[in-house]
């Protein structure tokens, strides 16, 4: 049921409120009325006298221009429902050939010629455009009030007197008061800019039983979003449920602005109304609305390009971007919406056993690799460079002045993936971190470190109090992994184990890093493990426990003439 | 209980201290002697900027403008006894009002003690931005939208305070290679920044963050980063009688200006302030304030610079970033547009 009319059969009326900017507002008025509209005009009580006279006056030479009787206007309340009914009846006596009526604020902007609105109205000439959804299903509200805004008593400013609102709120929900819904209502929350048709919005203002739809909705909280919204289904015929202004909203409930810049996006919208507007904003003030067509377009809007900007710059204030730490965004633990903001790889122990793995996996896979990064004596970059990505420094004093920051600053400045070597010797603030962050691939060959310990030729009492500092530390760590709030990718083998088929654990690290697991084939050059079995059983019998190295036989069968 | 304790004895000494912070400001305001007082001519909804200044003539002229065309409508300086014909350019722009001061600056707190009294003199009720000679403000959509805009929104966020991290600029290759000539934009020299590393704290008893690192602590600070100087800044505030500055702008008093930032993984709007320090000029003034010992804990900074001076310091570095916009600081994550979009 289209119903499409001639355009010259539409007759648009506008109610438009208006309570600071009244300059502005003017000239809005005068836009519609050259476009062919009638406009009402209700302006706030409060506003002061000089500047309402000014605007009467500058006026005064548009007949189709009317003012309504003044009602103090406070956010929020009944008292916007009652200008507008004051203004649409205004309108409706004063002209009786309206066929169609738009609520518009001063700030609103026509983004197009009004004939393109009386076009697109005549396309559609029965429909009801007013944003109206059932209060189960809206969840846009703010302060997560949507079905308590009918129920509930709001005498409190929600502005004004927060705590006292947010109090009386809580008080009502723990006595589970309820008010009284009026028969034959069915609640409806939406945007409070509409366009009706003279059929509807006479019905709703001439409603039998609207003195008692006014109490009601008296009482009820920010009701301009719900009044015509819930009537509107009452009356209408055809309910075409969205706006035709553009409106929105972030999180906070704050209408977006828009200013200069904007107006590309404004232009390609297609949309007819835009608020906000900067009030000084005066590009979008000159070039909008364009000059009127010959041919007026019907065509319908497409604000999904802004849309979607207005939705990444929501989703920018509440989500932020993951891994980012900087001077307005410092998430407290846990609620950091990703740790870091790209995969990257810790390979611990490998270092240890192969002296040259770094140039080798290096050549083997797309990444960064780097030494030991948070190696005690400062930061080992790859091909060991003062600098790393990001202007990083390679001083050690710098990098754990906040190492949360180092880490996640390094990974977000670089495009490629980020590998490097860690070690019980490494300091070990960010296993935690590391460990629940679900970006941190995790390759442990445990008891590794002793590889070095073997062939270090310190004296033996040395070798074994640091054998055991770093027994701790790897413990520790091992812990941390296999913690059940472990969210990074882990892969575990003892020395024992990688030392029966290191290509094998070698090729299935290539694999999980993007390389060719062939290329694990050519080895690098590995130390020389012989003698560990021997060099761990003197760690036992000075009363150290080796826990992490796998088995190793005793006696090294090809080498068995050693040991003391 | 004792939560509460705690919360209360810190409400407390917070108070207490802000207090004294403006009984000092308004103790020393005799130490100011004005040389050209149009403040009647701050309108309502002007922006104002404060400054303090000691021998800086040579970047005057860019800086005034480059705030004239932000959207700064009245200046407020306090010049801190230059030497060098700064005072005298300065008495004579319409839309700058300047007080003399010979009083030493370190016992001023660093110059904080007379601004404070002047943004309570004359900055209740304006949007209100402190800044150094040579620190230039930088904000999402700056190149579009005036600084009023950001003001308005700021007012409609319910926001009361706008970060500012500092940004040091530093030009490639040495100091001496490109002298600055007056009037000219500092940053067609000092054209480079150090995109990723700093650290960041929170300060728990101010609430504040604590950024260092930067240019200065990879050059002068590498082996003691405690020391290096903070980069975290709040030098736009919508003042009122009883706000203070408490540590240069970095922080401020009542807590609750100080955060500037989100906890729960959202982005707040948030800008730079580009430190136009690294030029020509930057040698012979570390060499007087050293002399002066008017800075911060006995200068060390100063003391830093010098030293690492002598060696011909080379700030660039191959990972150093050119700057071109604030789309591109918004991208490093260096500023945010937050839901200012």
């Amino acid at each position: 049921m289209n119903a499409a009319v001639p355009i010259e059969d539409i007759r648009l009326g506008v109610v438009m409120l208006c309570h600071n900017e009244l300059a502005i507002a003017a000239r809005m008025a005068r836009i519609w009325v050259e476009g062919g509209a009638a406009v009402a005009v209700h302006v706030d009580a409060k506003t002061r006298g000089p500047d309402v006279t000014e605007m009467r006056d500058g006026l005064a030479d548009l007949p189709q221009v009317v003012f309504s009787r003044r009602h103090v206007c406070e956010w929020g309340t009944f008292s916007l429902v009652r200008a507008t009914q004051d203004a649409a009846e205004l309108l409706l006596e004063k002209f009786p050939d309206v066929t169609h009526v738009i609520l518009v604020s001063g700030a609103c902007l026509t983004l197009r010629p009004v004939s393109d609105l009386c076009a697109y109205l005549a396309r559609y000439s029965q429909r009801d455009f007013i944003e109206s959804v059932t209060v189960e299903d809206v969840g846009w509200t703010v302060g997560g009030l949507n079905e308590e805004r009918f129920t509930l008593r709001f005498p409190f400013s929600f502005r004004r007197q927060r705590k006292l609102f947010d109090r009386y709120v809580a008080l009502q929900r723990r006595v589970k008061f309820k008010r009284r819904i009026p028969a034959g209502l069915v609640p409806h929350l939406g945007s409070q800019w509409w366009c009706l048709t003279r059929r509807t919005l006479d019905a709703i203002l001439n409603d039998p039983r609207r003195a008692e739809f006014d109490r009601y909705f008296r009482r009820v909280w920010i009701p301009d979003e719900s009044y015509f919204q819930t009537l509107a289904r009452r009356h209408s015929l055809q309910i075409e449920s969205r706006s035709l202004t553009l409106s929105k909203f972030d999180d906070q409930g704050k209408p977006y602005i828009f200013y200069d810049d904007h107006l590309l996006l404004l232009r390609e919208s297609g949309c007819f109304l835009a608020r906000k507007i900067w009030p000084r904003a005066g590009r979008l003030y000159d070039r909008l609305p364009p000059p009127a067509h010959d041919a007026p377009s019907a065509a319908e809007p497409t604000p999904e390009r802004l849309d979607r900007i207005i939705a990444q710059a929501v989703a920018r204030r509440r989500l932020g971007r993951p891994g980012l730490y900087m001077q307005s965004r410092f998430p407290l633990k846990d609620r950091e919406n990703g740790k870091t903001s790209a995969p990257y790889a810790v390979m611990l122990g490998f270092a240890d056993i192969f002296p040259d793995f770094e140039p080798w996996l290096a050549e083997r896979i797309d990444a960064d690799v780097h030494g030991h990064l948070f190696a005690r004596h400062g930061v080992e970059f790859a091909g060991r460079a003062l600098t790393g990505p990001g202007a990083l420094s390679n001083s050690a004093a710098l990098r754990d002045l906040d190492p949360r920051s180092f880490l996640a600053n390094l990974i977000r400045i670089s495009w490629r993936m980020q590998v490097w070597q860690h070690s019980p010797r490494d300091a070990q603030q960010l296993n935690w971190f590391m460990a629940t962050d679900r970006n941190a691939r995790i390759y442990v060959v445990t008891g590794a470190w002793a590889v070095p310990l073997l062939h270090s030729g310190m004296p033996f009492d040395d070798i074994r109090r640091v054998a055991a500092d770093l027994q701790r530390i790897e413990l520790a760590q091992i812990n941390i992994l296999r913690s059940v709030w472990l969210k990074a990718r882990t892969q575990i083998w003892d020395l024992g184990d990688f030392c029966a088929r290191p290509s094998g654990v070698l090729g299935a690290v290539l694999r999980d890093l993007g390389g060719d697991p062939d290329a694990a084939a050519d080895m690098p050059q590995m130390r020389d493990l012989a003698g560990m079995g021997r060099f761990l059983q003197r760690l036992r019998n000075a009363g150290l426990r080796p826990q992490l190295m796998g088995e190793f036989p005793v006696v090294d069968p090809t080498r068995s003439h050693e040991g003391s | 209980m004792l939560r509460l304790f705690r919360f209360y004895r810190r409400q407390f000494r917070l108070r207490a201290r802000r207090q004294w912070l403006l009984a000092r400001a308004i103790r020393r305001r005799r130490a100011l002697a004005a040389v050209a007082d149009r403040t009647a001519a701050i309108r309502p909804d002007d922006i104002l900027l404060f400054m303090v200044m000691r021998n800086e003539a040579v970047r005057l002229p860019y800086f005034l403008d480059y705030y004239r065309n932000m959207g700064i409508r009245h200046f407020l300086v306090v010049d801190n006894g230059s030497e060098d014909g700064g005072r005298d350019y300065l008495r004579t722009q319409p839309d700058v009002s300047l007080w003399l001061t010979r009083a030493s600056y370190k016992e001023s707190r660093f110059g904080m003690d007379w601004l404070n009294w002047l943004l309570r003199k004359h900055g209740s009720g304006h949007w209100c931005l402190t800044v150094d000679p040579d620190e230039f403000l930088i904000y999402p959509h700056c190149d579009t939208r005036p600084l009023l805009a950001l003001t308005d929104w700021l007012d409609a966020s319910a926001a009361r305070s706008f970060s500012a991290m500092l940004l040091d600029m530093y030009p490639k290759g040495s100091l001496h290679e490109q002298p600055y000539r007056s009037g000219q934009n500092p940053f067609e020299i000092a054209r480079w920044f150090d995109p990723a590393n700093y650290s960041i704290r929170k300060n728990g008893a101010y609430g504040n963050l604590w950024i260092q690192g930067g240019v200065r602590g990879r050059v002068f600070f590498h082996d003691d980063p405690e020391n290096g100087p903070a980069l975290n800044k709040i030098p736009l505030v919508r003042w009122e009688r009883w706000y203070a500055y408490a540590s240069s702008t970095h922080m401020l008093l009542p807590r609750s200006l100080n955060l500037v930032y989100d906890e729960d993984g959202g982005e707040k709007a948030s800008g730079c302030l580009l430190h136009a320090k690294f030029l020509s000029t930057f040698v012979e003034k570390s060499a007087e304030e050293l002399t002066r010992r008017q800075h911060y804990a006995d200068s060390h900074e100063y003391k830093a610079y010098h030293d690492a001076l002598q060696g011909g310091p080379e700030f660039w570095c191959e990972h150093s970033c050119e700057l071109h916009d604030w789309h591109q600081l918004e991208e490093l994550g260096l500023i945010s547009t937050g839901n200012w979009a």
